[in-house]
């Protein structure tokens, strides 16, 4: 059995060598669908009702519920961070969903992990700068300046970890996945489905769930810690 | 005995020990689920919030299940001894 990420194509740009490997094509993909998912949404509800119905109710119960777990997160001064975690959200999401159609999820894949966790790395840094100045520098130091290496490890450790996570339950899912369908014929009838149930759509939501509500804390404790 | 085949069986032990990490994990999570169980019978009201508190405590206890797991995989699937050893007998 072979799970690692198979290189379709190599390209020749300018005497570089660029990889069109499974996960990019399926992070185009997964693009391409939520892309056409928003935008039937946006016409779908071209003529917003002030008293919602049928599919505008679920519209609004998803961003409703999103909103109210960043504002839990993050407090009203940083809604604006709801917007590109809701995305990040959907995209995860649909990654990790992408599994049960029997694709490479674009998160087995260690490069998209780490890009997700890199954001929310340079989003805590902002943030935290911006809102508190000298006194976030100085919480580098605290309790006293001995401690610099073992803060400054801390907060690098941040990425990795949060990456590291989503990373190792897509993929441990996937290489189980791949397991079962290695299994004798007769036992291929409902062991596949119930371990795509659980490996896919549960702990594929919980990974996803986890992700954006460890950096929207992550990003709330660098904006406040101040004791507001 | 092959220097291949002792690489190979060494890592595959190595990767059990690594996957072995997981009983203390599971354990951990038990510890967990237990104090949250615990505190939604005493406060019903508080159930939403302390249930997503306790997924997100769950998914930091399972970060070095998650580490011990990477490891193994790597052993197992990406053992970067292997093509060392290759060159080297080539």
């Amino acid at each position: 059995m072979d799970f690692n990420n198979k290189v379709l194509h190599v390209f020749h740009l300018f005497g570089v060598e660029i990889w069109l490997t499974q996960t990019i094509v399926n992070t185009w993909a997964i693009m391409a669908a939520l892309t056409l998912f928003a935008l039937a949404v946006r016409i779908l509800l071209r003529r917003f009702k002030p008293v919602p119905a049928g599919f505008q109710n679920a519209v609004e119960l998803a961003v409703e519920a999103f909103g109210s777990v960043v504002r839990n997160a993050v407090g009203e001064k940083y809604m604006y961070l709801g917007n590109w975690f809701f995305m990040v959200f959907a995209f995860i999401l649909a990654s990790n969903l992408s599994g049960v159609l029997g694709l490479r999820p674009p998160t087995a894949d260690f490069a998209t992990t780490f890009a997700l966790a890199l954001a929310t790395f340079v989003l805590i840094q902002v943030i935290g700068f911006t809102q508190r100045k000298g006194k976030y520098l100085k919480s580098f130091f605290e309790p006293i300046f001995i401690f610099f290496p073992l803060n400054l490890l801390g907060e690098l450790a941040r990425p990795v970890s949060l990456s590291f996570r989503l990373f190792g339950n897509v993929l441990a899912g996937m290489i189980l996945l791949g397991l079962v369908y290695q299994l004798p014929i007769y036992l291929r009838f409902v062991i596949p489905a119930a371990a795509h149930a659980i490996f896919d759509v549960f702990f594929g939501a919980l990974q996803t769930y986890v992700f954006c509500v460890l950096s929207l804390s992550f990003i709330g404790a660098a904006a406040k810690q101040a004791g507001e | 005995m092959d220097p291949l085949a002792l690489i190979i069986s060494v890592a595959q032990i190595a990767a059990v020990i690594a996957l072995l990490n997981g009983v203390l994990t599971t354990l951990g999570d038990a510890k967990i689920a237990v104090a949250a169980i615990e505190a939604i019978a005493r406060q019903p009201e508080a159930a939403g919030s302390v249930t997503s508190n306790m997924f997100i405590g769950m998914a930091f206890a399972e970060t070095s299940g998650i580490y011990g797991l990477l490891v193994a995989i790597i052993l197992l699937f990406a053992n970067p001894l292997i093509p060392i050893y290759l060159a080297n007998a080539a």
